[in-house]
């Protein structure tokens, strides 16, 4: 646990994090996960942090040493998708038994587990997750990985982030670490060149990365590593070897894009798919980079064709929702990158946005959005489920954007709803993305059902119905002896 | 009798089970006014609640105690506390179910006597509130396991025990988890078609069949009510349905007296002529018409549906009173059970399995077992082996989150095997392949055609 409680420590203290920066050294030590109140906490662990960043690695087999629990209950349930290997979407845990506890048989079930993974599917590597469990009963996972390596040939990585150490971000920094500790730059490629870059933060939800990647293929751009969406572990392997990257999801990955310019010298900036100006500059931010790393800089001029082009298409594709969507209002329920990224591109085509959640956001994305919003009461840190509930059935927003937590707040609020979150059925990314998540939220304000549901039942609403009742009855119980009678001859 | 073949490997494979707290956090959601409160970390609660919500696509009420590092060294007393105490004053519920996790449970701590100790300290405070434990870690059973400590936690935490004047005409029935929201609204319809007043302990109809409520709710709202739990002394009959129901279905019979009768399944037309009589002769009253009309319809179904089940191979993988319940309705209908896979050995229902063996074990078992088979029958996890072995999967059970409407779909009783009669002829007719020359050539090299006929996707 002494390296565990070290690592948690040096996830708490992050230059690259303004946050972090402006606390001082005793808030800095208490971290940046708030404590739960137990009986109102909501939320993940940081088993569960970790195993979001890593468990899109689509060749490597996730094995993970707890029991049930952890595993049964979470399995195959995120949007990331491969474009080849399907190894990751193959569960593997001990399920430890009362029996493996009390014998204390927790090691060797994990070591025998890893051979019988080895042996059954080759895998290129086995990421071998700590949980509250293994911890508490002190399995040494790291002394079991180190020898199942040894033994068998194979990166048998461990990924020590159990569940009670802390929060999903916590446990994303952890994923981070252990990939700085055991992955990155332990394969050397023969073929690195200036044009190499790492994206660093980016899931691949719903293939939305393949929105971008033939903008950059055409650039002549190549993606050495995404981590984690739809990654090989060769590739991250030799992550080591770009000339920049771009760190995409701003809270989850800062330390692993930080710590690889510290030890390899790859420059990074944050920045977002998300929206069309963001996009634009994303690009205009990497090949920068790039140059500055020694590529040709004619690139610039043809980044800068490239976008004026898909820029042109996309807003003209997206004057089309105009009429449709002007005055909207737009309630955006979720944290991090995606609010202010995604606010400005709706604005533009005249969505009204009523607020935006700051959860996760960091003293920078907070500023963003307060410049674009020119004032920032449309903020809000968290928002309680009835408080919320109350907002939307007052009608005080046309749309809720967020994720899967608050779905149903809005459903039975009879609100439309969209979900921009992990499981989410449609790609947003680049320039397209952009256009289909305006095509989707004008699908979901203009579907035809809000104004049937919305509607009380005849009965509960009109006094006059029931002035009228005897005469409706007379017709009916008319109408129910026609029928009676012709389905008697019929007989 | 079927032979039980222990686990032997070390990696499960794509896991069948859910966690033994989730299947407690269920019955409880059954319950009129209930919040459920996992004791563990945060994690645990994260998960299930996002599988519940998945399978359901409702807002489902679940909390934690949140447990850290300091928790787990020190002790969680204080967060049960605390915890339980939030909970009172944030959403006022009538019940509040705990239920234990690996991570307390292999602390070993006392949650009985901590429980006991808030209810002692803040007597005042949570009047109105009953608190019950059902300890379900989840290194131990799966979700029948904890649906059936958490009911026996309620009937011994909350049923007035004792001997009590007993009402002629009503009936306390016990559904097993893998009855569904239309499973148990359609078994109500039919006891109350005879004139009984039934108590249903949980009523998941109530609850988790997806209305739309006028305000926000932070509790269950329908379900059976903590009153109804009180009372349930004063039923003339219990029904317990499914094996892992005999438990509370004892319990109820030790505390108060009340005798029951136990149903392994009531899917099936035997099964449910049995379930008809026992209420026409408590009643004493005749069957109802349109229960007669019902049972017409299921012969008519059999008789039109058979031919599509004769000889065929069906691979299910489920908790053990579900497996029974498939497994005899296939048998039934003279398909061969080639694959039974479940989660434990424990269940006395699994000897009376009619297969050859049951596999304790996982998705990656049935995998295996199932090549060759006509279908598969578990619930959504299955889709990857459906995939691979291009045999049609039949969604049953939990989860089920990549189709709509698991809830509201009839399995029990005479309409309920009708109409899964006729959801699985549809499933094979849409996948019929069509004779060509080349299959049915008589001079064909026969030793391949015999393959052909047998496992007909062996080598796959």
């Amino acid at each position: 646990m002494s390296s565990l409680s070290a690592k948690i420590k040096d996830a708490f203290d992050e230059p690259a994090c303004d946050k972090n920066r402006g606390k001082d050294a005793k808030a800095r030590k208490e971290g940046c996960s708030k404590s739960l109140t137990p009986g109102a906490a909501a939320g993940g662990c940081a088993f569960d942090g970790a195993k979001i960043v890593l468990q899109p690695i689509t060749d490597v087999a996730h094995l993970v040493h707890a029991p049930l629990a952890c595993e049964g209950n979470s399995w195959d349930n995120r949007g990331a998708v491969s474009s080849g290997p399907t190894l990751w979407r193959t569960s593997f845990t001990t399920d430890l038994t009362e029996l493996d506890l009390v014998m204390g048989q927790g090691e060797r079930k994990l070591f025998k587990a890893i051979r019988e993974i080895k042996h059954t599917y080759a895998p290129p590597a086995i990421f071998v997750y700590s949980t509250c469990v293994t911890a508490l009963i002190g399995d040494d996972i790291e002394a079991v990985c180190k020898r199942a390596t040894e033994k068998f040939g194979l990166a048998v990585v461990p990924i020590n982030a159990p569940g009670l150490a802390g929060s999903k971000n916590l446990g994303n920094k952890l994923a981070a670490e252990a990939l700085l500790d055991h992955v990155i730059g332990t394969v050397e490629p023969d073929d690195s060149g200036p044009y190499d870059i790492n994206i660093l933060g980016e899931f691949n939800l719903s293939g939305e990365f393949w929105l971008v990647k033939p903008l950059l293929d055409r650039l002549g751009i190549r993606v050495r590593a995404c981590i984690p969406g739809d990654a090989r572990y060769r590739d991250i392997a030799s992550a080591h070897r770009a000339r920049a990257a771009m760190m995409v999801c701003s809270t989850a990955l800062i330390s692993l894009a930080r710590k690889m310019e510290e030890r390899w010298d790859i420059p990074f900036f944050e920045g977002s798919f998300y929206g069309i100006s963001d996009t634009s500059q994303a690009l205009r931010n990497l090949v920068r980079l790039l140059v500055r790393k020694g590529a040709d800089p004619e690139i610039l001029e043809r980044t800068e064709t490239l976008i004026a082009q898909q820029e042109a298409i996309a807003w003209k594709k997206l004057e089309s929702y105009r009429q449709r969507l002007q005055g909207k209002r737009v309630l955006l329920n979720t944290g991090g990158v995606k609010s202010w990224s995604v606010v400005h591109a709706l604005m533009e085509i005249g969505i009204e946005i009523v607020g935006t959640s700051v959860k996760k956001s960091t003293v920078q994305d907070k500023e963003r959005i307060k410049q674009v919003l020119k004032h920032d009461k449309h903020m809000f840190e968290s928002m309680a489920a009835r408080e919320l509930y109350a907002m939307l059935s007052e009608h005080r927003a046309d749309i809720m954007l967020s994720g899967g937590r608050t779905q149903f707040i809005a459903l039975k609020a009879k609100t439309p709803w969209l979900d921009i979150n992990q499981e989410r059925q449609h790609p947003y990314a680049g320039y397209d993305g952009m256009v289909e998540l305006v095509r989707q939220i004008d699908l979901a304000i203009h579907n035809p059902i809000w104004s049937q549901v919305r509607q009380p039942a005849p009965w509960d609403c009109q006094p006059d119905l029931i002035g009228e009742l005897p005469c409706t009855r007379n017709e009916t119980a008319y109408l129910f002896d026609e029928f009676a009678c012709a389905t008697a001859h019929e007989c | 009798m079927a032979r039980i073949l222990l686990q032997s490997k070390s990696a499960a494979v794509n896991p069948l089970k859910s966690s033994q707290p989730l299947g407690a956090a269920f019955a409880f959601l059954g319950v009129d006014g209930a919040m459920p409160l996992f004791h563990g970390s945060q994690g645990c609660t994260s998960f299930a609640l996002v599988l519940f919500v998945r399978h359901f696509k409702e807002a489902i009420p679940l909390q934690t105690t949140a447990m850290d590092e300091v928790a787990t060294i020190l002790g969680a007393a204080d967060h049960l506390e605390e915890a339980i105490l939030n909970l009172k004053n944030r959403t006022k519920p009538k019940l509040i179910g705990v239920c234990t996790t690996a991570l307390v449970e292999t602390r070993g701590e006392d949650c009985a006597g901590d429980i006991a100790n808030v209810k002692l300290k803040h007597t005042q405070e949570l009047a109105g509130t009953e608190v019950v434990l059902a300890n379900t870690p989840d290194f131990d059973g799966a979700i029948e396991e904890g649906w059936a400590r958490a009911v026996t936690a309620m009937i011994e935490g909350i049923t007035r025990s004792g001997e009590r004047a007993r009402h002629p005409k009503k009936i306390a029935i016990l559904p097993g988890c893998n009855l569904t929201v239309a499973d148990v609204e359609h078994m109500r319809d039919m006891v109350e078609s005879f004139g009984l007043k039934p108590v249903i302990l949980p009523d998941i109809s109530g609850s988790l069949d997806g209305t739309v409520p006028d305000r926000w709710v932070a509790t269950t709202y329908g379900g059976t009510s903590v009153e109804d739990i009180r009372e349930l002394g004063t039923a003339m009959q219990c029904i317990a349905i499914g094996e892992h129901m005999r438990r509370p279905a004892k319990a109820l019979l030790g505390l108060t007296g009340v005798p029951y009768v136990l149903f392994q399944s009531l899917t099936g037309l035997q099964d449910t002529d049995r379930f008809v009589s026992l209420l026409s002769s408590i009643s004493g009253a005749a069957v109802p018409a349109r229960v007669r009309r019902r049972r017409a319809q299921l012969q008519d179904a059999m008789l039109d549906g058979h031919f599509h089940f004769g000889g065929k191979k069906i691979a299910i993988a489920a908790e053990p009173d579900q497996l029974f319940q498939l497994a005899t309705f296939f048998a039934g209908l003279g398909s061969e059970i080639a694959a039974a896979v479940t989660t434990t050995d424990r269940s006395k229902i699994l000897e009376k399995v009619p297969a050859v063996s049951v596999q304790i074990g996982d998705l990656g078992d049935l995998e295996s077992l199932a090549v060759g088979a006509d279908l598969l029958v578990t619930h959504s996890h299955g889709r990857q082996a459906s995939e691979r072995l291009r045999i049609p999967l039949m969604r049953i059970g939990f989860p089920v989150f990549d189709r709509l409407g698991s809830q509201h779909k009839l399995a029990i009783l005479y309409q309920g095997t009708r109409d899964l009669i006729f959801e699985v002829a549809n499933i094979f007719q849409a996948n019929q392949h069509a004779p060509t020359p080349e299959a049915l050539d008589p001079l064909r090299n026969r030793e391949i055609s015999h393959e052909r006929c047998s496992p007909p996707l062996a080598g796959q």
